[in-house]
């Protein structure tokens, strides 16, 4: 397979990381769970940073197995830190060049530049850079550095809001163009729900969990889809925009849905998240309501997430979505596995 | 006025204090790194013993390596055996002791500078393609100059005022291991208070000097 596989298995003492993942040679693997979980260390030891037994192989390329360890130098992966780790010896320029001098033929520093805006800062030293400026050096220089992967470790969690909404379109950017895969970590489910198409999930450092993101987003088995917070995402293509109301038109395999408008183009591809808490269910389609966005939908599955409250996996014509309503709802509409109703969405935010 | 002897003293101990500065980066430097950031165990061993020279009489250390140094001791029979000859009352013998002396002044302040440095650097360095040879010249030595101009000037500094070790191994030969501090001592038992002043005075403002310039690097 030329994808990733690795296996890293260490004892702490008190802690022991047992970590296997198989995962596609493309697209965004993001790695969730929470600090502690061991989803870091499991970063650093792919990268060659930590020595732990194990294998792993990357496109085809052994980088640790019985017999072979490669040290981080000799891997070709790209490792953009939680801070940023700049160079303070050197500008901004220095530090591109310093990867792409030892690994060479990447992608050129002007375009590098370009595609992360920092063209005006190449000749600035790191400590005169803002915290996002920081960190999107720190993935341009990455990126020039020729890599085979890309590893990133939370690189907005130490970052104000305000840095993490200037970085968050080019980390969409990147997954959408860069043909390497990056592995993700995080612990924000938003973070997650934006880039991921991959997700693997982590607790105790065990991986409980992997598959695709609109898949685990909706699993009733799993932390995401449980309690208050769940949510589903969407993929889904621009079909056209209604002007005069406002609107924009996005449709995927269980029909249209209606946001608010934003000016892309048709066709285009985009990631919609909806909360389970505000899609409510109805046995008959309802009319003469001020909810837009209706679809047919048949449930999947019933679970009583806490006293009182039931999620409801339902499916749009294939795809999942969640729904959270109370316990006395769901028996007043005697739900149950195979019954076809409707959704209705109250709120949908557009997230690429 | 300062004679020829005092000349010849100063000429002595400029010589000195340069060669051990020199001496003590070379081999203080890999030290200094292997302590900051090294596994292994015998890391605080050998981290006190590089550090002992600084709470240690200057006498007792001087006793010690002129026992080691002697005829009878094994470094002295390892000089004999190279053909070296004997090093106590000789220059190099003086070298010998004053980097041992001066260890410490050049490695502590390296050690810091290292540490302060911290794995994130060097980590980030070596995935974008640079063994840890490379990584040590390219990233640690140039964030770790502060610290290097300070282990040099202490170094320096300190070797040139050292007296004790150097009375015990290198004795008070005029011009063959008569140091600056051990003239201005010879000045004063034969109360040759002027050519005393001349030396001290010098020292003083040297010393001064070298402080002023220490702590503006360290405030830049």
């Amino acid at each position: 397979m030329k994808g990733i596989s690795a296996r890293i298995a260490v004892d702490f003492g008190g802690f022991d990381l047992d970590f296997g993942i198989e995962i596609p040679g493309h697209g965004v693997t993001a790695i969730f769970g929470h600090s502690g979980s061991g989803k870091t260390t499991a970063l650093r030891a792919i990268a060659g940073l930590e020595r732990f037994k194990g294998h792993v192989t990357v496109l085809g390329e052994v980088w640790q197995d019985e017999r072979i360890f490669l040290p981080p130098h000799s891997r070709r992966v790209g490792y953009v830190f939680q801070e940023a780790n700049l160079f303070p010896h050197l500008d901004v320029r220095g530090n591109l060049e310093y990867g792409r001098k030892r690994r060479g033929s990447g992608a050129s520093i002007e375009e590098t530049s370009k595609f992360l805006n920092i063209g005006s800062l190449l000749s600035r030293m790191p400590e005169k850079l803002s915290g996002g400026e920081r960190q999107r050096v720190a993935i341009a220089r990455a990126l020039v550095s020729n890599p085979r992967l890309l590893l990133m470790d939370e690189p907005l969690a130490s970052l104000d809001v305000k840095a993490r909404r200037e970085i968050m379109p080019y980390l969409e950017k990147l997954g959408k163009e860069l043909n390497i895969p990056i592995i993700y970590v995080s612990h924000s489910p938003d973070e997650v729900a934006s880039l991921a198409d991959h997700l693997i999930l982590m607790e105790k450092g065990r991986v409980i969990a992997s598959g695709p993101i609109f898949e685990m987003m909706t699993r009733l088995d799993l932390p995401l889809g449980q309690g208050d917070s769940a949510e589903s995402v969407i993929e889904a293509s621009v079909c056209g925009k209604d002007i005069e109301n406002h609107l924009l038109c996005v449709e995927f395999s269980g029909g249209k849905l209606f946001l608010p408008y934003q000016n892309l183009e048709v066709g285009e591809k985009v990631r919609v998240r909806i909360l389970a808490r505000d899609v409510s269910l109805a046995l008959e389609q309802p009319e003469k309501t001020s909810i837009i966005n209706i679809l047919p939908a048949t449930v999947e599955a019933v679970v009583e997430s806490s006293p009182g409250q039931i999620m409801v996996k339902l499916s749009l014509g294939g795809t999942p979505l969640l729904s959270h309503i109370t316990l006395k709802s769901a028996k007043m509409l005697e739900l149950s596995s195979g019954l076809n109703l409707y959704a209705q969405i109250k709120g949908i935010a557009l997230l690429k | 006025m300062p004679d020829l002897d005092d000349l010849g003293a100063l000429r002595l101990s400029l010589e000195l204090a340069a060669s051990v500065t020199a001496i003590l980066l070379v081999i203080g430097t890999p030290l200094a790194w292997w302590l900051a950031s090294g596994k292994s165990g015998m890391r605080r061993l050998v981290g006190a013993i590089a550090t002992l020279p600084l709470v240690l009489p200057p006498t007792v250390l001087g006793f010690y390596l002129l026992l080691l140094m002697g005829p009878e001791g094994p470094v002295g029979r390892l000089t004999q055996t190279l053909g070296i000859g004997l090093l106590p009352f000789t220059f190099t013998g003086l070298v010998f002791a004053s980097c041992l002396y001066s260890l410490p002044f050049v490695v502590q302040p390296l050690q810091n500078a290292f540490e302060t440095i911290g794995k994130g650097p060097m980590e980030a360095a070596s995935t974008l393609g640079a063994s840890r040879i490379d990584a040590f010249f390219t990233v640690a030595l140039p964030l770790a100059r502060p610290g290097l101009i300070t282990a040099s000037v202490l170094g320096f500094a300190h070797t040139l005022g050292e007296f004790g070790v150097v009375l015990m191994i290198g004795g008070n030969i005029p011009d063959k291991t008569q140091v600056l501090s051990v003239a201005i001592y010879n000045h004063v038992e034969a109360l040759e208070y002027t050519q005393a002043h001349w030396l001290s005075g010098g020292m003083l403002a040297f010393s001064l000097l070298v402080l002023v310039v220490l702590y503006s690097i360290g405030k830049k």
